[in-house]
């Protein structure tokens, strides 16, 4: 491997840190429209009227666009693969603007205008009158009010957008499993923990706001330039919301200032798109402020959990049993998949002799759209079952690393056609304990007394690498030799910070033979250009695309090699065959003796202007990848509580991942220590909190929703157990998402060890851990 | 709406705009003069993407009047350079090799920060820097990376002012020795167009 492995410096760095590389709002004209979208102010009922008179004659305001005036088309918003069985479509159940309202801030108007002002003034002066229904703001709530008026009655009457149920036999049955385990091992030889677990509804906070420009080309292509994850998929919904061909739509994807799952929806690129056609194609620019972000793009989905679990006395875990209502807000988006893998991981973490049961429902709500965010369901997967383990190992006096280390999933779990084609997980558990020094430390901290406690604790996890089977995945990718033998790599997959483009520059540099500093990978995606490929999610680039650049580099070099036999008059080629040669480091090499035979630069000059073999020499490659294996790893940490105070200082933490081989170290850490940064947010300090009775937010701005700051945040250590894994292109795993899983549960259980309480509602606010403790007497 | 012609001191230079009074200096900065590194995160001065210096201190330039900021002198982004050497500036350089930058949407904001910070001349420890950054905020990182950049930035500054400053040695076992990273940075730069218009 020369370019696999190595922490290459970011290809984008340069242009960022001098200010130089441009995100959407940067590019769009000077002169474009300014548009802005009304919410409503109720959570669940209809716009009756709307009086948009004295809007319209605010000077400088070019048009007023309502519920009543868009098409009469329901589109769906998911950032997934289109799938060609209609069962299997994403639900098509909200429209550009929307009269039958269902959440406190859905969209219900536009204005257009020539300035700022003048937009924000026309948005004030629109009246409106609603019908007013009743609201139910969690999954809960929704399903135990049995007249509860369905959202969508086209598509469910009950508001359950799909159930599921993930049994390790049809006819398991958790309370039949435990009369088994009582007959066999005795009631008194049983430890049980039965209890609620519920995660907070989480804000992306990507520091770029949804912002979008379109406008209709000389050709009458509806273009729109976006902050989007999927550029691709961005235009096909564009299409579907317009009701126009997909061809007839163009887009573009400048870099982008964070994504992190949310924009993997489609939120308002659509309505952009019908703005701009409306105002006769017309440049319109539509930024979403930071305070309608945070209610009307998309959450992570609270989730709230009956969970119960038995083991034997001696740290056998037996069976256990999920039973989750995920709130899933207004629209649809991603439907049930983000539960249903939650749920899937709740299943395989742990072997489960006896049998688990993990039931899953997704509701309609009158709350923020909840859909895709950083790990898509695994963060809650592992508050309900890594707080469950540490409750057991609690109550049975269990140590939790060995009752793991005994427990968790081996590597012959296959679940739903994902396996472990390498397992790291127990070694990662053996790597976490001896940094952060778990035994000594579980010793010491046995028999506290006194307001200020120490704890450690342990929060496992495991991670499917890309959606294969579920979803497709494919990714195209292109490369073009330039006439001075570097190249120019353009693919479908995107940049969204996570470090894409460097690493992509790296496979292609290891298997093409054309060093990193002669790879110009083009970060801008357009789909009139771009090579098809779905997109930013899942964790699947550097697995999915990695693999297509991987074949894409190797046909090539072999176009390469094929020419450099054309060049007869070269010394060392005479003679050659196919076979013989091999491109390394900008040279045409013979492999069997390294001698270098011709340098690139003069093999594609010779290639472009040659009168008799002129070529230029070009490779595509497409590939499905129909396996997926799975990522893992876990996180350690030594904190403190000061249980007066409630306040938990973090004094050590670390991450140990199983992600196959690390294309770039440097990166890869980087992108752990994000990951753990944001699940300390949800572990400790961030959650939208709704009024139950109106569903209006009450924290949608940064200032009192509270993402870490810098002196929140503990300096990270991070791992990786290193493990060539067979179906990755250079042996890779996920990465992307997985560090978002552990940290805040091993807070969580750390927590436990240090004060003897478990709490069951993230995040561990200071309010919550003074209310526990005066609760149970302990301050 | 009163329309004004003000001359602002911008990254170096004296720029003539017309400005609405009420206007905040984000929207001259970006809206006027076509200084895009200065970004919109919340528009309230919660988020610090906006970041600019003004004589030398950061201010939020969402929650700040254009009108305020006449006679003082202003730098973005675009206007920071090591003049002596012809260079990027050190922070620029330590964002880069300590892997600081993901999305870069807040890195202008707070490599204006950090520019601020090393101008104090001071040997600010990993919690003080910490406190000095938390006006701004990131997403990606978690911090930690953009506090090492600005500790390494800090023991250059140090090193010219003889002052000892120790950095906080690497806490992977993955880590790339320091003098391979200037070897990657080297090569990095030579690719940059600034070296390409010197030719």
């Amino acid at each position: 491997m020369n370019y696999i492995g190595k922490s290459n410096l970011r290809v984008d760095a340069y242009g960022k840190v001098t200010g130089k590389a441009k995100y959407t709002a940067d590019l769009a004209p000077k002169d474009s429209l300014i548009a802005k979208v009304l919410h409503s102010t109720i959570a669940n009922g209809e716009v009756i009227s709307m009086d948009v008179s004295a809007a319209k004659k605010v000077p400088g305001v070019v048009g007023v666009f309502t519920c009543f005036d868009v098409p009469d088309v329901e589109f769906p918003t998911a950032g997934h693969p289109w799938s060609t069985d209609p069962k299997h479509q994403d639900i098509a159940d909200k429209k550009l603007l929307n009269q039958r309202v269902r959440f406190y801030g859905d969209d219900i108007a536009a204005v257009v205008a020539e300035n700022d002002v003048a937009a924000s003034q026309a948005l004030k002066l629109i009246k409106v009158e609603y019908k007013e229904y009743p609201v139910h703001t969690d999954a809960r709530s929704m399903l135990n009010d049995k007249d509860a008026m369905a959202l969508h009655p086209n598509w469910r009457k009950d508001n359950v957008i799909a159930h599921t149920s993930f049994k390790s036999s049809d006819d398991f049955d958790y309370d039949k499993a435990k009369l088994k385990a009582i007959e066999e091992y005795g009631e008194e030889n049983l430890i049980e923990v039965v209890k609620n677990v519920k995660t907070p509804r989480i804000s992306h906070c990507h520091i770029e706001l949804p912002v979008s420009y379109a406008y209709v080309d000389s050709n009458g292509k509806v273009t729109v330039v976006a902050s989007t994850q999927l550029p691709h998929i961005c235009r096909r919904v564009v299409a579907q919301a317009l009701n126009i061909p997909w061809g007839k739509v163009r887009v573009i994807k400048p870099y982008i200032g964070g994504g992190f799952g949310n924009k993997q929806d489609m939120l308002y690129e659509p309505l952009n798109a019908w703005l701009s056609v409306k105002c006769g194609g017309k440049p319109v620019i539509l930024e979403i402020p930071r305070e309608d972000t945070m209610i009307g793009t998309r959450t992570r989905h609270p989730m709230d959990g009956d969970v119960r679990g038995l083991a034997t006395k001696d740290g056998k875990l037996l069976c256990r049993e999920l039973k989750n209502y995920s709130t899933n807000g207004g629209y649809a988006a991603h439907g049930h998949s983000i539960t249903a893998k939650c749920a899937g991981i709740f299943q395989n973490l742990y072997k489960n002799p006896l049998g688990v049961n993990s039931e899953a429902w997704t509701v309609w709500t009158n709350a923020p759209t909840s859909a895709a965010m950083r790990a898509y369901g695994v963060p809650q997967a592992v508050s309900f079952a890594e707080t469950l383990t540490d409750d057991i190992c609690f109550k049975g006096g269990f140590d939790p690393l060995k009752f793991r280390l005994d427990n968790l999933c081996d590597e012959n779990l296959v679940a739903g056609g994902v396996k472990f084609y390498t397992y790291g997980l127990k070694k990662c558990l053996e790597i976490g304990a001896e940094k952060i020094d778990w035994y000594k430390k579980r010793e010491a901290y046995k028999n506290q007394i006194g307001p200020i406690r120490k704890g450690v604790g342990i929060c496992s996890f495991i991670y499917q690498t890309a959606v294969a089977p579920i979803a497709l995945e494919t990714a195209s990718v292109r490369m073009i030799l330039n006439q001075d033998g570097s190249m120019q790599l353009s693919l479908g997959a995107t940049e969204i910070g996570q470090g894409a483009d460097t690493v992509f520059t790296q496979i292609a540099a290891e298997s093409t033979g054309i060093s990193p500093d002669k790879v110009y990978v083009i970060s801008t995606q357009d789909t009139d250009v771009t090579p098809f490929d779905t997109g930013a999610y899942g964790s699947r680039q550097t697995y999915v695309t990695g693999n297509a650049i991987k074949e894409c580099g190797l046909l090539l070099k072999k176009k390469i090699c094929e020419y450099a036999l054309l060049m007869e008059d070269e010394d060392g080629i005479k003679g050659k065959k196919l076979e013989d040669l091999d491109v390394s480091d900008n040279y045409v090499i013979d492999k069997n003796t390294m001698e270098k035979l011709i340098p690139l630069d003069k093999l594609s000059t010779t290639a472009f202007y040659s009168f008799t073999h002129n070529q230029h020499i070009t490779a595509e490659k497409t590939t499905d990848i129909t396996t997926n294996t799975f990522a893992s790893g876990c996180t350690f940490v030594d904190l403190e509580v000061d249980m007066p105070l409630g306040i938990i200082n973090i004094k050590d933490i670390i991450s140990v991942h199983d992600s196959g081989t690390i294309i770039n170290p440097a990166l890869a850490t980087a992108q752990v220590h994000g990951g753990m940064s944001m699940s300390l947010g949800y572990g400790m300090s961030e959650e939208l909190i709704l009024d139950p009775v109106t569903g209006k937010a009450y924290n949608n701005n940064m200032l009192d929703y509270k993402i870490p700051t810098a002196m929140d945040s503990p300096d990270f250590k991070v791992e990786f157990v290193v493990m060539k894994d067979p179906t990755g292109g250079y042996g890779n795993k996920a990465l992307g998402e997985p560090p978002t899983v552990a940290p805040a549960v091993a807070v969580r259980n750390a927590v436990l060890n240090a004060t003897g309480i478990g709490f069951n509602e993230f995040p561990l606010t200071a309010e919550r851990l003074v209310h526990e403790f005066k609760a149970k007497g302990l301050i | 709406m009163s329309k004004k012609i003000i001359t602002l001191h911008v990254n170096g230079k004296d720029r003539e705009v017309m400005i609405d009074e009420r206007e905040s200096l984000y929207e001259t900065l970006r809206n006027e003069l076509n200084l895009t590194s200065v970004k919109k995160g919340c528009e309230v001065g919660e988020c610090g993407a906006c970041s600019v210096l003004l004589n030398g201190r950061c201010v939020d330039s969402c929650i700040y009047l254009t009108m305020w900021a006449v006679g003082k002198d202003i730098v973005t982004v675009e206007g920071l350079r090591d003049e002596e050497n012809d260079d990027i500036t050190d922070v620029q350089k330590e964002f880069i090799k300590e892997a600081a930058v993901q999305c870069g949407f807040c890195t202008p904001g707070f490599i204006l920060k950090a520019v601020e910070i090393v101008g104090h001349n001071k040997p600010y420890t990993r919690d003080e820097i910490k406190k000095l950054i938390t006006g701004n905020l990131c997403r990606c990182t978690g911090y930690m990376n953009i506090v090492t950049a600005i500790e390494h930035a800090i023991k250059h500054n140090m090193d010219k002012l003889g002052v000892p400053y120790e950095v906080m040695p690497s806490t992977t076992s993955f880590d790339v020795p320091e003098d391979e990273k200037d070897k990657m940075l080297e090569s990095l730069l030579a690719m940059q167009n600034n070296d390409v218009t010197k030719i």
